[in-house]
């Protein structure tokens, strides 16, 4: 008789835990989608994502705050980064007439970044760097400049 | 007579077409709402690229299928591996010849409907047996194995839940079981608790074995994705493994349909304004619903806790539902 109740109670526990099953999938539907329909829409990348290095520049003339130091160049383990630059007369410091950045060797180390002692360089939040064409990887960083928050 | 010859013929002609179509369009835009159904249960989108809404996803699917080779494996038994997909979509389209979509819209008034329907069901599980037998693969011959222990289990509480709505109705006329439940839905077969307290239990029952002859999860041991691949279908390619698909989905309406017929009084209006083809439509895809809501709420049983179901729980239920309907019937 004991065995019966408890095959009764089974049955009846096992049953009511299937309808709470289905009302906590039931309860989804009106909850808004979580996907982010990507091509379309994306999310702002976050803060400490490394992209590909880029120049910080003044935020009033909007010139690169790079000295041509060469520090940067120096500490690159795969010499992915080229500088070259001159000091204009009556200027401050040198400013850079060329600034290449390999990207196809670049393996994001932050070398270069760690290097920089004038606020100059920084990764940028660049994430959609897919191409069929290596030179699209030849970046001249002095021609992307501005900061890309995708 | 001979206008009267041409008027059957162009009937046949009219209703035959009309039922392969009425198939294949449910078997296609249920698959789409399938998916956009666990979609909105898993906070996803579902599909949204091809067409208005991904409306047109079907029809992309379909011509995909359609392009691909039909391959039939080394060592398999060609004829047979070639007979399982027409013996698995032709009695899934038979079964749509006895149903009564309205008081007019019907193929075939047939006074034995019911049997006939599960007459034709039974083949399912033959063709699915041919299929994984004769793809020659291990996945598809334990597959087969399982189908058919599936089936004769829940086979036996679904016939007796028959049996005893029988008892009730009289009659197997699928048309009369509908008309004796007119009226409001207090006059559905599910709420007719004078004839057996056990009614409402009995629909239950209906569903959970329509669920596992129709092979749907979380009674899809047979497909089994991820431990059989597919199971009996692992071999099929392109349109042979659509026309299992399309078999599956057919036999999902035929199931709703029949529970709609039996317990939810058919094309009955619920408060007894205007019967007619819309409620059975409405019915049938709330029933399709709660069928794709089931399977993507629950996981799939493991193969003993299948059998135990319904050889422990679901047989003795529906055994108690026939005698206590026996003994109504005798009193009253």
């Amino acid at each position: 008789m004991r065995a019966f109740g408890k095959y009764l109670k089974e049955i009846v526990t096992g049953s009511w835990s299937l309808l709470v099953g289905m009302w906590i999938t039931l309860r989804q539907i009106p909850v808004r989608p979580v996907t982010v329909n990507y091509p379309y829409e994306s999310l702002p990348m976050t803060n400490r994502f490394r992209g590909h290095v880029e120049l910080i520049r003044n935020d009033e003339t909007g010139e690169p705050n790079c000295v041509v130091c060469m520090a940067c160049q120096k500490a690159c383990p795969s010499n992915c980064i080229r500088v070259e630059g001159h000091k204009p007369e009556g200027a401050p410091h040198r400013i850079p007439t060329l600034f290449m950045l390999d990207f196809t060797t670049c393996s994001l180390c932050g070398l270069c970044v760690e290097s920089c002692k004038f606020n100059a360089l920084e990764f940028s939040r660049e994430y959609n760097q897919a191409s069929l064409s290596k030179e699209d990887y030849q970046m001249d960083l002095l021609q992307r400049g501005g900061k890309e928050t995708h | 007579m001979p206008h009267d010859l041409f008027r059957e013929i162009a009937r046949l002609v009219l209703y035959v077409v009309g039922l392969v179509a009425f198939g294949a369009f449910n078997a296609a835009y249920l698959s789409l709402l399938e998916r956009k159904e666990s979609a909105w249960f898993q906070r996803r989108r579902g599909p949204v690229e091809v067409g208005p809404f991904g409306l047109l996803q079907p029809v992309a699917d379909g011509l995909k299928l359609l392009g691909k080779q039909l391959l039939v494996p080394r060592g398999a038994d060609v004829l047979l591996f070639k007979l399982a997909p027409v013996a698995v979509i032709t009695p899934a389209i038979m079964c749509l010849v006895v149903i009564p979509f309205s008081e007019t819209i019907g193929a075939r008034d047939f006074s034995l409907g019911l049997l006939m329907i599960y007459s034709f069901g039974a083949i399912n599980v033959l063709a699915t047996l041919l299929a994984g037998w004769a793809s020659n693969n291990k996945y598809s011959s334990i597959s087969a194995a399982r189908v058919v222990a599936q089936n004769i289990a829940y086979e036996i509480p679904l016939l007796l839940i028959i049996l005893a709505l029988v008892m009730v109705t009289h009659t197997f006329n699928l048309r009369e079981i509908v008309e004796l439940q007119s009226g409001g839905f207090w006059q559905w077969n599910i709420f007719q608790i004078s004839a057996s307290p056990l009614m409402p239990v009995a629909f239950v029952i209906y569903v959970i074995c329509m669920l596992a002859e129709t092979n749907r999860a979380p009674f899809d041991i047979v497909e089994a994705e991820s431990e059989l691949i597919a199971g009996a279908f692992t071999e099929y390619a392109g349109m042979s493994f659509g026309l299992f698909f399309i078999a599956e989905y057919v036999n999902v309406v035929v199931g709703s349909c029949i529970g709609i017929i039996l317990f939810l009084g058919g094309w009955q209006c619920p408060f007894g304004l205007l019967p007619g083809l819309h409620w059975f439509l409405v019915k049938l895809y709330l029933f399709c619903f709660a069928v794709i809501w089931v399977r993507w709420t629950f996981p799939r049983t493991q193969f003993y806790g299948l059998l135990n179901l319904s050889w422990k729980i679901l047989i003795p239920l529906s055994l108690v539902h026939l005698v206590v309907t026996a003994i109504l019937v005798k009193l009253f």
